[in-house]
């Protein structure tokens, strides 16, 4: 955890030594002389735009982990959206692009913006997201009013106002850059040092509020640095879609991990990249805007999080599900040839697909598709032209292991929670494939290491898994039957 | 600057002239402004009640990706096209949020954020990739561009009865060329769609009703909520996409929100919200029109600043639970019960 800190922390030195002297303009068409001077860092406008992205990337992914983890995603959007009258006022100050005057406006009529949805939730019968699409709406007509209003009063003086819509990350000057990295680092501190009581409110209010955390307080700590990251992430990303840069990439992170420290991280690093990105395709396209490039490059990480993540991603999931119901489908092809060996007394090696597919109740073609699959997971060969299936040492062991979980579930169902015999076999049926050998264990204890299942055929118990069909009865020379070791 | 930022309001000039000298000017835009509001406040009702006004939001945005495509596929901006594109951004971004929250774990509101900022994004995108060659741009997309509303105009015949009834009317010669009748074709078009927007909910209105309010009561009463939500999603897209060109993707969320929100701090019957939305549409549009004239501003803008205005307002004065008049209650209450009954009853409350 803290190591991540520190991390991130060196990282914002890096720009120190980046900013070298400027080479001149170069006017280079290709795409890949563009490509060069980007990754060649000597542009100082490249360099900006970069680690303006970059530190943009930080501060947004922090923060917007605690927004998607408390439920105020879109309470970013509003803010966002009301901080346009605030850069407009700011910009009336002394009518120049000033960052000081920008960030303070800025700012304000954020934290002002976020106060109003609150009065109107508290004061009026109005829903919240009534009050969040009213606010974020109104905050943004004024901004537009002032901003036309100085487009007409002041031709051509306006200077670069338009970046703040839509973003332009090559108009990020150096003091731009600078205040960006006193808000990251002061944003990653804040983060750091109030990481305990940060997670507490985030995750359990009540709990917070009990202990003695000034709950309120933090809120209001954490909506500052809220609007602190979307005011200075505004030039580059513009209003429209600051949103984005906070909700998506952490979104993303979320999806992959159940660890908040871990999600700061992540949501960072797919900040960053997502950034980096869209400055680089905003540079080798002169005429868009770096925002939604960013945007785009952040939503095909969620994109990604979501279809691959490996624990909650919808293929991984649906794959999990398939080889699941793989998994299952071969542990009752075993147990089917377990019962047919079991049924004879275990007499003779191999189980012919005829025997399997009366047991099953299944066609020979489907039995034999069945024992293939056992075949290529060396849970079993085949044998007289792929018509007698014999269990390898491997699939004779899941195959006691599976028939014993059955027995010992319906014994324990029987003698425990006194349900009748023929009513165990269904739940059995179920569980015989989950149950963990630690489980098993405390089954058997349970149960007084009963040897016979309610309907009195026997429960192979360690011995037979180990030793093969020998203790059973089975012919102890058999191939594959006899596991040695 | 040699200009004041706020200019000195002058009466004659800002409030009188439009609607003398200008009038074939002022006429179309503030009709337009009208509709556009009254047809979004009247959707909007339905979705405060819902309380999908940020679905709304969202929908607003991500239309803009279905007029991108359609710009792309076709390389125009013909009306059809551009119903058609909304529909269907209007229906893939309540598809896309509902399989993101279902299928994952992200919350809806995070669902929502991520969906639109998406399309958005994409739209910005295919809009600036193919800038110039047809007129829409970043600044249409953010505030519209309803004051040259009045210049695209269509003719349409009208019997001569009415030609000679109008004639006697001042000016009306702006307004009758060559015994047709000459009217802006998006003032029109946003028309059509606010008599369709009322007539629907004027057919549906209890279907809506119920499955606002009571989804179990609608489906025991055999009405389909799953269907009305995406009826309800698609009227909202064309309603939008209608909206778009005069007002821009993120204003129109106001004209959403706004009319509605005002009406529901002032009533809790339907029929009075939905008169009260009507009203407040028109005074949105005229204070927001003159606003827009005395400041030199966006009209998009002073028409939201207005309405806005009449928000704050009917929160401050509302008859039921306007902050003043509770400010006065309160004060009466403390005033008329003797001292130690208050004090106890903070002490339990």
């Amino acid at each position: 955890m803290r190591y991540g800190f520190l991390f991130i922390f060196l990282g914002l030195l890096v720009p120190e030594w980046v900013w070298a002297e400027r080479i001149g303009d170069i006017s280079e068409t290709s795409a890949f002389e563009q490509a060069r001077r980007f990754f060649s860092f000597q542009d100082p406008a490249v360099r900006y735009a970069l680690v303006g992205s970059i530190l943009l990337g930080i501060s947004c992914g922090l923060l917007g982990s605690f927004l998607v983890v408390r439920k105020m995603a879109l309470f970013g959007d509003t803010l966002s959206h009301a901080v346009l009258p605030g850069v407009a006022l700011g910009f009336l100050w002394n009518m120049s692009k000033d960052p000081v005057a920008i960030f303070v406006g800025a700012t304000l009529a954020g934290l002002l913006g976020g106060a109003m949805v609150t009065l109107i939730k508290q004061t009026t019968r109005l829903k919240e997201d009534t009050a969040l699409g009213l606010v974020l709406a109104s905050f943004f007509a004024i901004g537009i009013c002032l901003l036309t209003r100085i487009q007409n009063i002041s031709t051509g003086s306006k200077g670069g106002l338009d970046a703040y819509l839509f973003g332009q990350a090559a108009s990020l000057g150096r003091d731009d850059v600078i205040l960006m990295a006193i808000i990251t680092v002061l944003a990653v501190l804040l983060i750091a040092i109030f990481y305990k009581e940060l997670l507490l409110t985030s995750f359990d209010a009540a709990f917070a509020r009990a202990a003695g955390f000034p709950v309120t307080m933090i809120h209001y700590v954490l909506m500052l640095l809220l609007a602190f990251s979307v005011v200075i992430a505004l030039q580059a990303v513009g209003v429209v879609l600051v949103s984005a840069m906070l909700i998506t990439p952490a979104a993303a992170a979320y999806l992959l991990t159940d660890r908040m420290h871990v999600m700061l991280l992540l949501a960072s690093v797919f900040g960053v990249t997502a950034g980096a990105a869209g400055a680089f395709f905003s540079f080798m396209s002169t005429n868009l805007p770096t925002g939604p490039l960013m945007v785009m490059g952040a939503s095909l990480v969620f994109v990604l999080a979501f279809l691959f993540g490996p624990r909650h991603g919808v293929v991984s999931r649906w794959w999990r599900r398939q080889s699941r119901s793989a998994q299952i489908q071969r542990e009752n092809t075993l147990k089917a040839i377990y019962h047919v060996l079991e049924g004879r007394s275990f007499e003779g090696e191999g189980v012919s697909l005829r025997e399997l597919a009366e047991k099953r109740r299944e066609t020979i073609d489907e039995v034999r598709g069945q024992s293939r699959e056992l075949k290529t997971h060396q849970m079993a060969t085949l044998h007289e032209d792929g018509d007698s299936v014999h269990l390898t040492p491997e699939g004779w062991q899941r195959a006691c292991e599976i028939v014993r979980n059955h027995r010992l579930w319906e014994l324990y169902l029987t003698n425990e929670a006194s349900i009748a015999p023929d009513h165990v076999h269904d739940d059995a049926e179920v569980i015989e494939h989950v149950l963990g050998e630690e489980t098993v264990r405390q089954l058997e204890r349970t149960l007084n290491h009963a040897t016979k299942d309610p309907h009195g055929r026997p429960i192979p118990g360690l011995m037979d898994l180990k030793l093969g069909g020998q203790i059973m009865g089975g012919p102890a020379t058999v191939p594959g039957y006899g596991r040695t070791t | 600057m040699n200009e004041p930022f706020i200019p000195a309001f002058n009466w004659q000039e800002h409030v009188i002239s439009p609607w003398m000298s200008e009038l074939s000017m002022t006429l179309p835009i503030v009709l337009m402004a009208f509709f556009v509001i009254t047809s979004c406040g009247l959707i909007g009702n339905y979705l405060i009640l819902r309380r999908m006004a940020l679905v709304g939001d969202a929908i607003s945005h991500s239309v803009l990706a279905g007029i991108a495509g359609v710009v792309v596929f076709t390389g125009g901006l013909q009306v059809t096209g551009l119903f058609i594109g909304a529909l269907v951004a209007g229906v893939v971004t309540t598809v896309l949020i509902e399989l993101i929250h279902r299928y994952s774990r992200v919350k809806q509101d995070a669902a929502i954020g991520i969906t639109f900022t998406t399309l958005f994004a994409l739209g910005v995108i295919l809009i600036n990739l193919k800038a110039g060659q047809v007129h829409i741009d970043e600044e249409c997309v953010l505030y519209g561009e309803i004051a040259f509303v009045p210049l695209d105009q269509t003719k349409i015949s009208i019997p001569l009865a009415m030609v000679q009834a109008m004639d006697n009317l001042p000016l009306a010669g702006e307004f009758i060329k060559g015994g047709q009748l000459v009217v802006a074709t998006g003032v029109l078009r946003m028309a059509i769609v606010t008599l369709v927007v009322v007539a629907l909910i004027w057919a549906f209105y209890k279907e809506l009703l119920v499955s606002s309010f009571d989804s179990a009561l609608a489906y025991s009463l055999g009405i389909n909520a799953n269907m009305v939500h995406y009826a309800l999603m698609s009227l909202l897209s064309i309603v939008v996409v209608s909206a778009f060109e005069s007002v821009g993707a993120i204003l129109v969320v106001a004209m959403l929100i706004l009319p509605g929100a005002t009406a529901h701090l002032l009533s809790t019957r339907l029929p009075v919200i939905m008169a009260l939305t009507v009203l407040h549409a028109a005074l949105s549009t005229l204070l927001g029109f003159h606003l827009a004239k005395w400041l030199d501003c966006s009209i998009a803008g002073a028409l939201v600043v207005a309405a806005m205005g009449l928000f704050v307002l009917a929160w401050i004065f509302g008859i039921h639970d306007g902050l003043l008049g509770k400010w006065l209650r309160q004060r009466r209450v403390q005033h008329e019960l003797p001292e130690e009954i208050t004090q106890s009853s903070s002490l339990t409350t």
